[in-house]
């Protein structure tokens, strides 16, 4: 599905609502990281980029995308939901017993889930085993996975980074949300990561760096990975953690918290201003 | 007696009998379901040669991926590939994969209901002189566990060859245990194997003459049950012996039949005996037909270094010790 830029504007402010909502009805979930990350799943997603069809989410030939990250279900489970894969009245369920929408990705419990995650650090793997066996068969689907920038400091993603270099596979593109905070903390304080993009080139990778918020040049970013071959691409994505609500941006006291209701009625809000504005600004 | 109904090697019981490592039938039964099935993709993790994965990596280069000592990604990447329709086959040692990945097979493999083969060489005592970093002991503990994921320890080449070549054809995850010793060929290519069925090797000649033993044993050790339950006919005693290959599914039917003929049961593996296969028999028997048990294993220690047989008879599970300890039971009746 492709939307035009100012469609694709508005879709971003109607999910960052939907993920309050979620996590405030849930009573637990991770706040700050999906919200900063929106802009890449409508770019992907919504900006020509993916092959995909969630009326026959199997299709042999589709792109793959996996979620790394699976605290970012909230986000995932509103972007596939207006991507068509489910009704989006299923979004109220998150976290509810019985409930499709598991606190994080599970494989089997809907469609347009590639993998189960929710430990992170191992989704990497997951992509290059796809991406070899796509090469292994031929294919020509992409696979895309998704990773923050807290599972950086698991020894099990540079394993995975080196046999995407090790098999050459052009066929992966990662993306890191670098947003700079994880649960204890600022990436930089917990374990500094930094010299991020150095490290990812030293280990074969061409490594493309942009400003997560900034639609079409994320789209323009996806659209040249396509092109840079024998090296796997890596994506790494400048964003605000909890962006779009004043109190939660860079706090990362808000990567696993939930707003009470007296909080979630001031972010609602504030996206509803951030609407108005982006409407005012795009007529 | 033999199992009549059984087809055994006639040599069992000499001089002769071929001896060759569980690993050397592993290694072929691969390599011929690489050739049954196109699908069969084998990862390995700098033990190529040591868990004998060269024959299929010879033959399907392009099917074989060297992962280098990763056993975390190793599972991942296995995970991905059976996502894409590959039957991944990952080896290492059982120290290494389940031991230092074991939350990736959880989330990547079982949780994630992805089809994969793991094949943990070099598990228990018979390991020897690498001494006890080498020498898994608790990786049936760590395998049952886990849904989705079945747990067999062949006992010999020859099964070791059969368990492979089943586990292709398996819906769920196999993990298949094999010892790094030769072990006496005492099965046939005739010989049942299956998944979820355990196999009686020696038993009464009549139900008047049994003792009212019954030993369950696995893998390395099965042989030695055997030599033992011939010595015991001799001086007058019969017992029954369970070849329990398949550690889960457990083989219920048969456990409880020979559970209900018995007076005590005994269990004997190379593990911990926490946990491990008699644990998972014990479970079983608790909850439908409770009876005593004797647990015969490790107890809660590791190994140390030294030849296979001189480790087997300093942790109790040799010949002489299970020998005693069937008389020990046989004698609280």
């Amino acid at each position: 599905m492709k939307l035009a830029l100012k469609e694709i504007e508005k879709l971003s402010i109607i999910i960052r609502k939907e993920i309050v909502s979620m996590i405030t009805k849930a009573k637990s979930g991770h706040c700050a990281g999906p919200l900063g990350a929106v802009e890449l799943y409508l770019a992907l997603y919504f900006g020509g980029i993916l092959k995909y069809n969630p009326q026959k989410p199997n299709l042999e030939n589709r792109d793959r995308v996996v979620v790394s990250n699976g605290h970012y279900a909230p986000l995932v489970y509103s972007v596939l939901a207006h991507a068509g894969y489910f009704p989006l009245e299923k979004l109220k369920t998150l976290r509810k017993l019985g409930s499709q929408l598991q606190g994080h990705l599970y494989r089997l419990s809907l469609p347009g889930i590639e993998t189960s995650s929710g430990p992170v650090g191992e989704g990497l793997s997951q992509a290059v085993g796809m991406a070899l066996g796509a090469k292994l068969d031929k294919k020509k689907y992409q696979i895309y996975c998704f990773m923050g920038d807290g599972e950086q400091d698991c020894g099990n993603t540079w394993e995975a980074v080196m046999t995407a270099n090790k098999y050459q596979l052009d066929n992966l593109t990662a993306i890191i949300d670098r947003n700079n905070i994880q649960i204890d903390g600022f990436t930089e304080n917990v374990m500094p990561l930094e010299p991020l993009k150095e490290k990812y080139e030293s280990f074969g990778w061409k490594v493309l760096e942009i400003d997560g918020h900034n639609i079409s040049e994320i789209i323009k970013v996806f659209n040249s990975s396509k092109s840079i071959f024998v090296k796997p691409v890596v994506i790494i994505a400048h964003t605000i953690p909890g962006k779009g609500i004043d109190f939660m941006q860079w706090e990362h006291e808000w990567h696993g918290r939930v707003p009470n209701s007296q909080q979630a009625e001031q972010a609602l809000h504030q996206l509803r201003n951030l609407k108005g504005k982006i409407e005012s600004e795009l007529e | 007696m033999l199992n009549p109904n059984i087809q055994l090697n006639p040599k069992i019981f000499t001089e002769e009998i071929e001896k060759i490592s569980p690993r050397d039938g592993f290694g072929e039964g691969l390599a011929l379901a690489g050739e049954i099935d196109k699908r069969v993709v084998a990862l390995c993790a700098d033990v190529t040669e040591s868990v004998r994965m060269h024959l299929f990596k010879n033959r399907f280069p392009e099917r074989f991926f060297q992962m280098g000592i990763a056993e975390q990604n190793m599972v991942g990447v296995a995970s991905g590939l059976a996502a894409v329709g590959k039957i991944p086959v990952v080896g290492s040692y059982a120290v290494f994969s389940p031991g230092r990945n074991w939350e990736q097979i959880r989330t990547a493999i079982c949780y994630n209901e992805q089809k994969v083969i793991l094949i943990g060489s070099h598990a228990g005592l018979n390991t020897g002189p690498d001494g006890a970093s080498h020498q898994a002991l608790e990786d049936i503990a760590l395998m049952r566990v886990l849904p989705k994921m079945s747990v067999i320890s062949p006992a010999d080449s020859l099964e070791a060859r059969k368990a492979i070549v089943a586990a292709i054809k398996y819906p769920d995850s196999v993990y298949i245990r094999l010892p790094r010793e030769k072990t006496p060929v005492f099965t046939t290519e005739q010989a049942p194997f299956e998944i979820g069925k355990s196999q009686i090797l020696w038993l009464p000649e009549n139900e008047e003459k049994f003792s009212g033993i019954t030993i369950f044993v696995c893998g390395y050790l099965v042989y030695s049950v055997l030599e033992v339950a011939k010595e015991l006919e001799a001086e007058g005693i019969s017992i029954t012996v369970i070849n329990n290959s398949s550690i889960k599914p457990l083989d219920t039917e048969l456990i409880l039949k020979w559970a209900k003929k018995s007076k005590k049961i005994i269990t004997l593996e190379e593990h911990q005996t926490a946990a491990g296969m008699g644990s998972a028999i014990a479970e079983f028997l608790s909850e439908n037909y409770p009876l005593p048990i004797k647990f015969m294993g490790t107890r809660d220690q590791f190994g140390e270094s030294g030849q296979a047989g001189e480790l087997i008879n300093k942790y109790g599970l040799s010949k002489k010790m299970i020998k005693q300890t069937i008389k020990e039971v046989l004698s609280s009746f």
